[in-house]
């Protein structure tokens, strides 16, 4: 990969200050950082229950410098679609609508009225910040959490037995103009994503994994890195789908084996040999089917775009 | 303008004349004429407004809360278990003060599955912090959709206006439809005193600590404490414009009366054709409709009700395992009544899922609560057989 400028390829501006609330190490607030840099000040926040609702801050105070409505759990997308309605009502169409909900919010209860807005192809961004568990209540698994993770409620005898649900695959069937996958450990790469989703029109959606050290029990400085792991191990690999139709990597992959970054977690700490094959084994076949359908948008568009890694 | 139109029609040209900015709701029967009519207005452009056409209730009512926090005025309608469905964000809307006017087409509660009316759906939000109005007939429906607006954003509360499913919400009546400019008078633009504002921005509803949690609260109970008060101005200015009033409570030929129908909903309409017969017959018997059920009127309920001897409360709803809903509200509120002029309260419960309420019936009533010489606070089910 070519260096970057990290001062030059991100925005000065801040809409997040210090004193949040985030636990050490969490990386949500990072996301949101840099997602508001891209998005700038013309933004309104809506925040459905998640960790967010404390990292945010209590009132009277707030971390964010831009509108923030928080919101019961399952309605982020709707009041979205509420406040899109009165923004352009009184024609003010260049405000930004950014529903901020975590994995629970997103792949659980709150995905019907996702789908209800992105049917509707609402003109809002969404984005999930994905850290694989109820993590505000105290770890708790959600469809988001992947095989074989310890949760509260997936302890170690019995840890999750179902694959992580495929909610890019979802939202790209809605065939909504934009939806991606990032993460903060690749800082340029999320801006730019958060940057290209704000030109467009329509229901955009970034799925941006999130890690946690409490929930993920790994050190407060190790989140980052375990994230860079994750995409370079192909567990959470670097996608763009446009209208659900044109899917693409947008970096290459190494494919490192998963190994390491499941060693490092504590919540995978009990898993056997066989366990980790298991897992190495899913990801690859994972892996294979995405290979497929990037190289089968890529036929169907007759172009190679930058930065496809077809090996 | 007289128009004969059904109440779902009336509730819908109420909305249009309010000129909502906002709408989002999903469908369900006896509510559905109301969306329908609604779409017609705002796909013709006589209504607009933005319709979002949501995948639930719970969605609707979140989409309304969104648009009014971002300083639109919004509508919304639903019934039954939609209306149920909902709860959660009832909630939210009030305690996050947003001004919504939803109408509600009162119908059953399953199981079984029953389209018919009664109150037990809106009765079952009574402590969501809505205020809550009952209408008698579709010219009531549509005067009071406007003026629910009014008092609304007066006062930065959410209120639901009750219409009883098929009685109102499908029978058509001869209504007059306000004149839009003299609405237009009545009921300016809305004018939100904070909103979502990317210029001012500031965070609504995030985490508050025991030490203020408690005072939003208090300032959501002073703003419901004041709302007969406000309702009464916004009635009296309707009467100077309209030439109509209703009042958050009506006596109907109450005057010197031993016996006192307490209804609400199209069940009024029954009682004052049996009151009037009753009164020709040379009875002293009478009527006190209850039109706004939260906040519960208790000051005007102990003045039309105090001194009377017997009351008789006709509820199409009942609260399982105690009486009729509102039997049981007016007991607490004339409890503390002096002995003497306290009456004896009779809770009927009669009419659920749609049952009639005919003349026959309310006759019953009236003859068994003269009669009775049972302990009043029997819950009294009218017309069952066991």
């Amino acid at each position: 990969m070519s260096q970057v400028r990290i001062d030059q390829a991100i925005p000065q501006g801040e809409f997040m200050t210090s004193g949040h609330l985030a636990c050490p190490g969490c990386a949500a607030p990072l996301a949101m950082r840099l997602v508001l840099k891209a998005l700038g000040p013309k933004t309104i926040i809506v925040m459905p229950a998640s960790c967010f609702t404390i990292i945010a801050g209590p009132w009277p105070q707030s971390s964010l410098q831009v509108p923030v409505y928080h919101t019961a759990f399952a309605t982020g997308p709707a009041v979205a679609s509420g406040v899109r309605a009165a923004l352009d009502m009184r024609g003010e169409t260049d405000t930004t609508v950014l529903v901020w909900v975590g994995d629970g919010g997103t792949f659980d209860i709150g995905l019907q009225s996702l789908s209800g807005a992105a049917e509707r192809n609402e003109n809002i961004m969404y984005c999930c910040y994905d850290n694989e568990a109820y993590m505000n209540t105290g770890i708790q698994r959600s469809s988001a959490t992947p095989w074989g993770a310890w949760t509260t409620t997936t302890p170690a005898q019995h840890p999750e037995a179902t694959n992580k649900k495929d909610i890019l695959g979802i939202l790209a069937a809605h065939r909504i103009p934009y939806a991606a996958t990032a993460t903060p450990a690749y800082p340029v790469d999320l801006v730019e994503k958060a940057t290209r989703a704000k030109g467009m029109q329509g229901t955009r959606f970034l799925h941006i994994l999130s890690p946690c050290p409490p929930g993920w029990k790994c050190g407060d400085d190790e989140g980052l890195e375990l994230a860079r792991m994750a995409v370079q191990n192909r567990v959470f690999p670097m996608l763009e789908v446009e209208d659900g139709e044109r899917w693409r990597f947008t970096m290459d992959h190494a494919g490192d084996p998963v190994e390491p970054y499941l060693r490092r977690q504590g919540r995978f700490r009990h898993l056997n040999a066989e366990q980790v094959a298991h897992i190495q084994a899913e990801v690859n076949a994972r892996w294979a089917s995405l290979q497929r359908r990037v190289r089968a948008s890529a036929d169907e568009v007759s172009v190679v775009l930058p930065g496809m890694a077809l090996a | 303008m007289k128009k004969v139109i059904v109440g779902n029609h009336a509730v819908a040209w109420g909305a249009r004349l309010a000129r909502v900015e906002v709408i989002s709701a999903y469908p369900i029967t006896p509510q559905t004429q109301v969306v329908e009519k609604l779409s017609e207005m705002c796909a013709d452009g006589t209504l607009p407004a933005r319709f979002i056409k949501v995948e639930s209730e719970h969605s609707a009512m979140a989409a309304v809360i969104g648009a009014s926090a971002t300083g639109a005025r919004t509508f919304t309608a639903s019934s039954s278990h939609g209306l149920l469905y909902m709860h959660e964000m009832l909630h939210w809307a009030a305690g996050g003060r947003h001004p919504i006017v939803m109408a509600d087409v009162n119908r059953s509660i399953g199981p079984g599955w029953n389209i018919w009316t009664d109150q037990n759906d809106s009765l079952s939000q009574r402590d969501t912090g809505w205020v809550q109005l009952y209408c008698e007939t579709n010219q009531e429906v549509i005067d009071t959709t406007i003026q629910a607006f009014k008092l609304a954003e007066a006062l930065d509360v959410p209120v639901m206006l009750m219409l009883d499913g098929f009685y109102l919400s499908h029978t058509a009546e001869p209504v007059d439809v306000p004149d839009q400019e003299m609405v237009d008078r009545f009921l300016p633009s809305r004018v939100a005193p904070r909103k979502l504002d990317v210029d001012d921005p500031h965070a609504f509803g995030a985490l508050v600590r025991p030490d203020s949690y408690m005072e939003m609260r208090w300032l959501q109970q002073e703003a419901l404490r004041q709302v007969p008060a406000v309702l009464e101005t916004i009635e009296a200015d309707w009467m100077r414009m309209f030439g109509r009033h209703y009042g958050a409570v009506e006596s109907y030929r109450a005057e010197d009366a031993e016996l006192l129908l307490v209804t609400s909903g199209t069940v009024t309409s029954t009682a004052r054709y049996v009151v009037n017969q009753r009164r020709a017959a040379g009875e002293a018997i009478g009527l006190v409709k209850v039109k706004m059920f939260r906040p519960f009127p208790t000051e005007l309920l102990r003045d039309a009700l105090a001194g009377v001897a017997r009351v008789a409360v006709l509820d199409r709803n009942f609260s399982p395992g105690h009486g009729g809903i509102f039997a049981e509200e007016l007991r607490a509120a004339l409890y503390d009544l002096p002995s003497e002029v306290r009456p004896a309260i009779y809770g009927y419960v009669l009419g659920l899922g749609g049952r009639d309420i005919t003349p026959t019936v309310i006759d019953e009533v009236i003859d068994r609560t003269r009669q009775s010489t049972t302990s009043e606070r029997a819950d009294l089910w009218v017309g069952v057989n066991p």
